[in-house]
């Protein structure tokens, strides 16, 4: 998150700033309409046409480090969120409006209840093993 | 970054993932254990308090919130180019409690890393997966000059069923870990293959 213009805006009070300010980014969004919470461990993948991204006025400098950084190698929620300073939340926000802008999809974790076989978690021993 | 970079042109490869808890009390190595196997080290990420189930839109209220940010700190294990492993250790204090929830879904199972000198501090967390049906083992952290009890005392200590494997463990030294995640998976193939029979049988 950059110290610009945005952050130096007092239109909340002093208090409430630490919650406020990263939500700006949000337009004061919590939360994604139409989609399940992301899970930490979802990968955001940049669609091939995402080079756009940087030519959208629509977007954010933080939607567009999010398309960039994917662009490079798909990320999970937790990374970007990491690597960009923000809270999990915010990013959230910011992936659901790169959905439904399609410049992103997001591959969702699958529980494991739900997968098909024993296969993937041998293969998960297998490679701590040789780690 | 991390999965191979890719060509243009060239789809990227899209990884499974899969996520393990490291939990235990406030200073008992989740860190440390997580950074003693982690490909990276070990990433903070943040979530702010005040977020927890707020409606869309709705920021009223705000200005009276007591703001406070949790920090979890993960690893990344890239198992091979399509299956990545992060191990994400669990906020310390019981108040994040409602992080522990988005944690554990979808989790395949947890460590709990348990110190002799202040085993209670673990309690909190064997509960917690005990009742959510998450599968764990616990890992007892050998710090250096902390007595070493024997398994069956620790596990009678705790009070943990049958089932749960307990082992003694460093959580600085890689190949211990290896040992412990290993363990973790193992447990929770055990643990489903009983939970099928118990559908079918």
């Amino acid at each position: 998150m950059s110290a610009d213009g945005q952050g130096r805006s007092h239109w909340f009070d002093d208090e409430a700033g630490p919650v406020v300010r990263p939500y700006a980014m949000t337009r004061g969004r919590t939360s994604s309409q139409g989609q399940h919470r992301l899970d930490l461990i979802a990968v955001v993948v940049a669609e091939p046409h995402a080079d756009d991204a940087e030519a959208d006025h629509m977007l954010s400098p933080e939607h567009v480090d999010i398309v960039e950084l994917c662009r490079e190698d798909p990320q999970s929620v937790a990374e970007l969120a990491a690597e960009l300073d923000l809270p999990i939340g915010v990013v959230r926000v910011l992936v659901g409006d790169l959905v439904d802008a399609e410049f992103v999809h997001v591959n969702r974790p699958v529980p494991p209840a739900e997968l098909p076989d024993e296969s993937i978690l041998r293969d998960v021993i297998n490679g701590l093993r040789a780690l | 970054m991390i999965f191979g970079r890719s060509e243009r042109g060239k789809p990227p490869v899209e990884p499974v993932t899969l996520k393990i808890l490291v939990a235990g009390g406030f200073g008992v190595g989740k860190t440390t254990l997580v950074g003693a196997v982690s490909e990276i080290r070990p990433l903070r990420t943040e979530e702010l308090l005040t977020e927890a189930g707020r409606p869309v839109d709705d920021l009223s209220g705000v200005e009276s919130k007591h703001t406070t940010t949790v920090a979890m700190d993960f690893g990344r294990i890239t198992l091979r180019e399509d299956l990545v492993l992060y191990l994400f250790g669990t906020p310390g204090q019981e108040r994040f409690w409602f992080m522990w929830d988005e944690l554990s879904e979808g989790a395949l199972g947890a460590v709990v890393l348990a110190d002799t000198r202040r085993l209670e501090d673990c309690f909190a967390a064997v509960d917690y997966f005990e009742r959510r049906s998450i599968p764990f083992l616990v890992g007892v952290n050998c710090f250096e000059g902390a007595p070493r009890y024997p398994v069956e005392d620790v596990r009678q200590a705790l009070d943990l069923d049958e089932g749960v494997p307990l082992l003694m463990c460093d959580a600085r030294d890689r190949e211990s870990v290896k040992e412990a995640l290993i363990g973790v998976v193992e447990h929770a193939m055990a643990y489903a293959a009983d939970r099928r029979q118990a559908v079918t049988g």
